[in-house]
């Protein structure tokens, strides 16, 4: 799907661009302008005009206090400064932990996990010695489909202190009742608890990783075993560099996805930042700024700052694209 | 010789082991539904007794002469008649006592009662299953269940038409013309994934807000019959695997590019089209973020999951309610997947791996 954005630059549908076309394609143009028409209007409508107006709201000083809109007025960069020193975004030490930092805490276990975890499962389905390869796939998946508010509440059942079963494994296993995680509860333990809660959306991901894995060739495999090749290096050699467009496709989708993180934490902690803090992501923090505080103007400017930092992001992946991703008999690319 | 027998030993194996560790991985992994259906049919007090097991049990009894005793398990040694056998029984107790009790076996009545040498508060208690049904009751009542399910049904129904149909439109629209900035903007369509909610929530939520539409369900149905990116890839993908010439066909048969769409391009494309309906229903099933924050304040009109969400603010200290909750909330779309699951798979796997 992204390779569709490494395109380069294609002609714009301009005027001049029209005027050009013989009559025939110029019929063809306003007919297919016409069929594309819904999205366009809706682009503009819903997405072009939005994204202007909070690039305006962020210049201004637009916010309800006790029920009234002050009257809007140009405060330039105001939003903008006041943003750049809030430590409830940027603190790492100290005494709140900011939002970027929760973030980055966050995405160091969930992208991984979120990766690798279908990867994992993905393999094991593709395996030669795996018996009733189908059920098994349907059922990995079938929790993607469950709503994210019951998947939250029964994982949170489970992951209970003192009555759920994770707890009570551990115990029965042999640690110790007073070692076991106080999850959700805990500083700590919060991170680890929000990517359980979260680990039955991995069914799309490993899917996909599946497709992925099925259009490798056996060949290539069978070719490696004569030139004596074991499991781990068929799968560095072979598997890896003939996966990594779906890699790719499923890291930049769970770094975008990560970024707008917040309602686990809106739903589990009631949107409070419990415990201590520590679950106050970004979002959530805007969240709050646009429907508690009413902060218009510094909300727009705070997810302008969003935008920002996700098309950094994404444009640094796309970037590392070049060297480890490998579409397979496309030059054009 | 040797090795060809470990071979095939090898050969036979290897797929046990694969396919039981998956089981086991498989089974902690879906091990949470277990959780909700065994805490959904318990009563208050099956919850908070220590040390009771995690199905819904009760503690046995059995009725001797007319009343209800408690059965308790106990060590065959400590008893008269039974000094020399090992291993424990369920007896009933009939009377208490702190050094010795008296017992009946409900398995050998015609024993009598006798003496065991125990005290009855040392004893552990045999459990049996014991359910109740009645969470579901509560749980229908309290929330207003068919209102909300109603609520929820309409939204999908409603937004799941506003897809189909605008999603065909633009994906034929970007399969089947020619035109220049056709790419360009293609490429705008698909950039949009990456856009922030925040960036276009805020000015339309106050726009919204300003006409009046927060509160209805208008928010969230009017936008999907205005296209979204997934679903248009996905079916303009599907579309450009039909060959042309049947459109040329059609055409030269003098059918317009409407008629090309709803005969040619729809009859071949009932499979993703099916993906595109049961993805969507599942979606709008479970959407929480965007009814949350335009029917918060109409309670009448809210869906499933936002009223999942209030009441376990309420009832946050009755598990078992919360997870009757839960079981009522995804049953549907879980029945859907059951049924459906083919299309869900298909519709995945075209959007991940063709580029």
């Amino acid at each position: 799907m992204f390779q569709e954005l490494n395109r380069g630059t294609p002609a714009l549908p301009t005027p001049r661009a029209y005027r050009e076309l013989t009559p025939l394609k110029r019929r063809e143009m306003r007919e297919g302008l016409l069929f594309i028409s819904p999205w366009l209007i809706g682009f503009l409508v819903f997405t072009l005009l939005p994204i202007l107006a909070s690039l305006a709201f962020s210049f201004m000083n637009m916010k309800i206090t006790d029920g009234i809109l002050s009257p809007p007025k140009f405060v330039g960069l105001d939003n903008y400064i006041q943003m750049a020193k809030d430590p409830q975004i940027w603190s790492i030490g100290g005494g709140t932990r900011g939002s970027l930092w929760i973030t980055v805490l966050f995405g160091a276990i969930s992208l991984p996990v979120g990766l690798m975890l279908p990867l994992f499962i993905a393999l094991l389905m593709n395996s030669r010695h795996l018996k009733g390869k189908m059920a098994f796939r349907s059922a990995f998946y079938m929790p993607y489909i469950i709503p994210f508010v019951a998947a939250v509440f029964l994982w949170g059942g489970m992951l209970n202190p003192e009555s759920g079963w994770i707890n009570r494994a551990l115990v029965a296993v042999g640690v110790p009742r007073d070692m076991t995680p106080n999850w959700a509860n805990d500083v700590n333990w919060v991170y680890p608890t929000y990517v359980i809660m979260g680990i039955w959306a991995i069914g799309n991901a490993m899917l996909i990783f599946l497709a992925g894995l099925q259009g490798v060739p056996t060949d290539l495999y069978d070719a490696a075993k004569v030139d004596g090749a074991n499991g781990w290096h068929s799968f560095w050699k072979i598997t890896f560099p003939m996966i990594s467009p779906v890699i790719f496709y499923n890291l930049v989708l769970g770094v975008v996805f990560l970024f707008q993180y917040f309602t686990v934490p809106l739903v589990v902690n009631q949107g409070t930042g419990r415990p201590g803090g520590a679950t106050m992501f970004f979002n959530l923090y805007l969240y709050k700024t646009f429907f508690t505080f009413q902060n218009m103007s510094y909300g727009a400017a705070m997810a302008w700052l969003l935008f920002f930092l996700i098309l950094v992001v994404t444009i640094i992946l796309f970037r590392t694209a070049r060297h480890w991703v490998y579409y397979a008999g496309d030059g054009k690319s | 010789m040797a090795s060809s027998v470990t071979r095939k030993a090898n050969k036979a194996i290897k797929p046990i082991l694969v396919t039981s560790f998956t089981l086991v991985l498989l089974m902690m992994f879906l091990s949470p539904f277990a959780f909700m259906v065994f805490t959904s049919l318990k009563t208050p007090e099956q919850i908070s007794v220590v040390g009771a097991p995690i199905w819904p049990a009760a503690v046995a009894s059995f009725e001797y002469n007319g009343k209800e005793v408690d059965m308790y398990t106990v060590p065959l040694n400590t008893c008269e008649g039974s000094e020399n056998h090992s291993g424990t029984a369920g007896l009933a107790l009939v009377k208490k006592g702190t050094r010795a009790s008296t017992f009946v076996d409900p398995d050998h009545l015609e024993r009598g009662e006798f003496v065991c040498q125990v005290s009855w508060r040392a004893l552990d208690r045999p459990w049996k299953f014991s359910p109740t049904f009645n969470n579901y009751k509560e749980v229908w009542d309290t929330i207003q269940f068919p209102r909300l399910l109603w609520n929820t049904t309409f939204y999908a129904i409603m937004s799941t038409i506003g897809v189909l149909i605008s999603c065909t439109f633009v994906a034929y629209g970007f399969s089947r013309f020619d035109f220049p900035g056709r790419d360009f903007l293609f490429v705008v369509l698909i950039a949009t994934i990456f856009l922030p909610g925040f960036v276009t929530l805020i000015p339309t939520y106050t726009f919204f807000q300003r006409i009046g539409w927060v509160g209805t369900w208008l928010p969230l149905i009017v936008p999907t019959f205005f296209g979204n990116a997934f679903d248009v890839f996905l079916l303009r993908q599907y579309f450009m695997t039909i060959p042309r010439e049947m459109d040329e066909a059609a055409m030269i048969d003098g059918a317009s590019r409407f008629r090309i769409l709803w005969s040619v391009i729809v009859p071949q494309s009932y499979p993703v089209l099916l993906a595109v309906t049961v993805f969507h229903i599942v979606y709008a099933w479970n959407d929480f973020f965007g009814p949350l924050i335009y029917l918060s304040t109409n309670r009448a009109a809210w869906p499933v999951s936002v009223a999942l969400n209030t009441f376990n603010g309420i009832y946050g200290q009755k598990p078992q309610l919360i997870q009757a909750g839960a079981l009522m909330t995804l049953l549907l779309p879980l029945l859907l997947f059951i049924f459906a699951q083919r299309f869900f798979v298909q519709g995945i796997v075209i959007t991940g791996v063709d580029k």
